[in-house]
C-alpha cells in the first residue's frame, strides 16, 4: 500500500485550497457533524431550490481526508436533486465502507473515486464519510450527524 | 534535515532489555516497529507473558474459597502479587491495596464510596484543567448526585498548574482535590508534594491519578503523604484490565462498599449482612487473578531494573526527541514544562494530527494523535488535536530519528 494511494493529489489539493468553504445565509438547510474520536467538526450548508441544491458548502476543522472529502462533496452535489445526493451518498458508503461487490463503478463517481483509497484505512473511513453523514442530516432535517 | 549534533547514546543495559519484548520484534508495512505509544498502553515483557501463561497452565482457580490445591496456589499468588505491588508504592500495608479495573475504577470507587456520602450541596470538589476525562467525568457524576460543585484549577502557557490559582481556589467548602500526578496530554509533572501540603493545611484529602507517574518513576504513597492513589497495570508492563487504588487504611475503614457481592462478604443473611475486612471489602466477585499475577510480575521486573534507572533513561530519550523534533520545521510542541516525563505532544503545520498518524505508521512508527480523552486541554491550547510520541524504557534514539525523518516525510505529502 503506497501513501500515495490514500493521499492523491486531487485530495491534498482540496485540503489545501477547500472549495465552498463558507456559510450559507438562511434561508438554508444545516446541520453539525462531529467525529468525537478524532475531534473533527464541520457544519455543512445547504440551499435547495424545488428540490434542487442550488447551493451548498461547509465550515469547520479536520483532517486532510475530512476536509478534502467534504470540499468534493460540495463540488459533486451542486446541482444535483436531493434524490440524485441521496443516491451519491448510498454511493459514496459503498466506496468507502462497503464490500468489494457493492462499489459499483467508481468512475461514475468522477473526482470522488479520489477517495477510495480510505477503504484500506479502517480507521480513516469515519474522516471521509462525516461530511456525508452530515450532509444527509441537513437534508433529511436532523440537526447533529455524529460518525460513532 | 541535518544530523543531529547529539550522540546515539543507547545505553547497552537499556537496549539488552528490548529483547525481553517480545512484541517489539517486527515489522509494520515492511518496516522496523517503532511503538512509541507507551502513554496510551505499554507493551509486556516475556516475563509478564510467562508469569501469566504459568498461573493459567498450571495453578489457575477461584481464589479464598476452596480448600483444594489449586485454589490455594491461585490465592498464593494472588495475594502474593498484591503484597509486592503495595511494596512497590510503599503502602504501609496490603490492606490499603485494592484491585480494580484500572484507574477509571479506581477514581470512580472513591467519588461514589468516598466523595457521594459526605458532599453536601454547596461543598466543592477541586480538579485541574489537565485531568484526563477519567478524573474529571467521575467528579461530574458526584457533583450532579449531591448538589455540590466542581471546581478546576486552571494551567499557564507551557501546561503547568498555577499554583497560584490552585492555592486560592481551595476554601473552606472544599471536600477534596482530585489531580494527576503527571498529564498524559502534556507530559507535565505536577507539583503533587507541594498541592498535598496545601491542601492537608486546610484538612483537604488528596486523590493523585497516578497512571502516567507509575511507570516513569518511583512512587512512595506515604512519602507523598497522599490520601487516594490510583494507577493502570497497562501503562506500566502489566496486563489491561487490573489496576490497583490505594487508600489510606483509616479512610477505607471509614468508607461503605462500594459494589456487594460474593468476596466483599463475611457473613449475609436476609437482614443483615456483615461485610469483608480490608482490602477485600471493595473487591466484589471474582477478580482478575491472572491481571493480578502479570501485574505482580511487572513490580518484580520493574523493581530489578530500577525505577530511578527508568527515569533516567527516560529523560534522556525526552531531551533527545524535544531536541530532534524541534528541527522538523513547523512543528510546535503542546506542554513545555519545566518537569516533564517522557512523552512529546506536538502539532505540525499543516498536517493535521491524524494525518501525522497514518503516515507515521507507514514508516512503523506508532504514535497517539486525537484529544488523548483530555478535550478541555486542547481547548486551552486552541486545537482539535495533537500528536504525541511517548517513551517507554525500551525506546531508542533510533527511533526517534526515524520519527523526525518521517515527520519530514508527512509535510512533504502536503507540501
Amino acid at each position: 500500500m503506497d501513501l500515495k494511494d490514500l493521499y492523491r493529489d486531487v485530495i491534498v489539493d482540496h485540503n489545501r485550497s477547500p472549495r465552498n468553504f463558507r456559510q450559507i445565509e438562511p434561508p438554508r438547510h444545516d446541520a453539525e457533524g462531529f467525529n468525537p474520536l478524532c475531534g473533527d467538526k464541520l457544519h455543512v450548508y445547504l440551499r435547495l431550490k424545488q428540490g434542487v441544491i442550488e447551493d451548498i458548502s461547509f465550515e469547520g476543522s479536520g483532517c486532510a481526508i475530512s476536509v478534502a472529502s467534504a470540499s468534493l462533496m460540495t463540488e459533486a452535489l451542486k446541482g444535483k436533486s436531493e434524490a440524485e445526493a441521496l443516491t451519491v451518498f448510498e454511493r459514496m458508503h459503498g466506496l468507502l465502507a462497503g464490500s468489494d461487490d457493492n462499489i459499483g463503478d467508481p468512475t461514475e463517481l468522477g473526482k470522488l473515486a479520489a477517495l477510495g483509497g480510505v477503504r484500506e484505512y479502517p480507521t480513516r473511513v469515519k474522516c471521509a464519510s462525516l461530511c456525508w453523514h452530515t450532509m444527509k442530516s441537513a437534508l433529511t432535517g436532523t440537526a447533529t450527524a455524529t460518525t460513532e | 534535515m541535518s544530523a543531529s549534533p547529539l550522540p546515539q547514546s543507547t545505553r547497552p543495559e537499556f537496549a539488552a532489555l528490548r529483547e525481553d519484548f517480545p512484541i517489539l520484534h517486527q515489522q509494520v508495512h515492511g518496516k522496523p516497529l517503532a511503538y512509541l505509544d507507551n502513554a496510551a498502553s505499554s507493551q509486556r515483557p516475556r516475563q509478564v507473558i510467562d508469569a501469566v501463561t504459568h498461573y493459567e497452565e498450571h495453578d489457575h482457580a477461584n481464589i479464598h474459597r476452596g480448600v483444594h490445591t489449586l485454589s490455594q496456589r491461585a490465592t498464593d499468588a494472588f495475594e502474593g502479587a498484591r503484597k509486592r505491588i503495595a511494596g512497590f508504592i510503599n503502602a504501609a500495608s496490603e490492606r490499603e491495596t485494592i484491585f480494580t479495573r484500572g484507574t477509571t475504577e479506581a477514581i470512580n470507587l472513591v467519588a461514589q464510596a468516598y466523595a457521594r456520602p459526605r458532599l453536601q450541596p454547596g461543598d466543592q470538589v477541586l480538579i485541574t484543567w489537565m485531568e484526563h476525562h477519567s478524573n474529571i467525568v467521575p467528579w461530574q457524576m458526584v457533583c450532579e448526585q449531591t448538589g455540590a460543585k466542581l471546581l478546576v484549577a486552571p494551567i499557564d502557557e507551557r501546561g503547568q498548574l498555577r499554583m497560584d490559582e490552585f492555592e486560592r481556589l481551595l476554601g473552606p467548602r472544599t471536600r477534596l482535590v482530585a489531580a494527576v500526578h503527571v498529564s498524559n496530554a502534556l507530559g507535565t509533572i505536577n507539583p503533587v508534594a507541594e498541592m498535598i501540603t496545601l491542601a492537608h493545611d486546610r484538612g483537604v484529602p488528596v486523590l493523585l491519578d497516578g497512571a502516567q507517574a507509575v511507570p516513569h518513576g518511583s512512587v512512595d504513597v506515604q512519602a507523598l503523604g497522599c490520601d487516594f492513589y490510583a494507577f493502570s497495570g497497562h501503562k506500566m508492563y502489566g496486563p489491561t484490565g487490573i489496576g490497583v487504588l490505594y487508600g489510606r487504611e483509616a479512610l477505607l475503614e471509614d468508607m461503605p462498599p462500594w459494589q456487594g457481592g460474593g468476596d466483599m462478604i463475611r457473613m449475609v443473611r436476609f437482614d443483615r449482612t456483615e461485610y469483608n475486612d480490608l482490602p477485600w471489602k471493595f473487591e466484589a466477585g471474582t477478580p482478575n487473578i491472572s491481571g493480578v499475577v502479570g501485574l505482580g510480575a511487572a513490580v518484580d521486573y520493574l523493581g530489578a531494573i530500577g525505577m530511578d534507572a527508568i527515569a533516567a533513561r527516560e529523560q534522556e530519550l525526552l531531551a533527545y526527541a524535544t531536541e530532534r523534533l524541534l528541527q522538523v520545521p513547523g512543528l510546535r510542541p503542546i506542554g513545555t514544562a519545566a518537569h516533564k516525563a517522557s512523552l512529546l505532544s506536538f502539532v505540525l503545520d499543516g498536517v493535521h494530527p491524524h494525518d501525522i498518524g497514518t503516515i507515521v505508521d507507514h514508516d512503523g512508527i506508532a504514535v497517539r494523535t486525537g484529544h488523548h480523552c483530555a478535550m478541555p486541554v486542547m481547548e486551552f491550547f486552541g486545537i482539535p488535536a495533537t500528536a504525541r510520541a511517548s517513551f517507554a524504557l525500551y525506546n531508542t534514539e533510533e527511533e526517534i530519528d526515524r520519527l523526525a525523518e518521517s515527520l519530514l516525510r508527512a509535510r512533504e505529502v502536503f507540501a
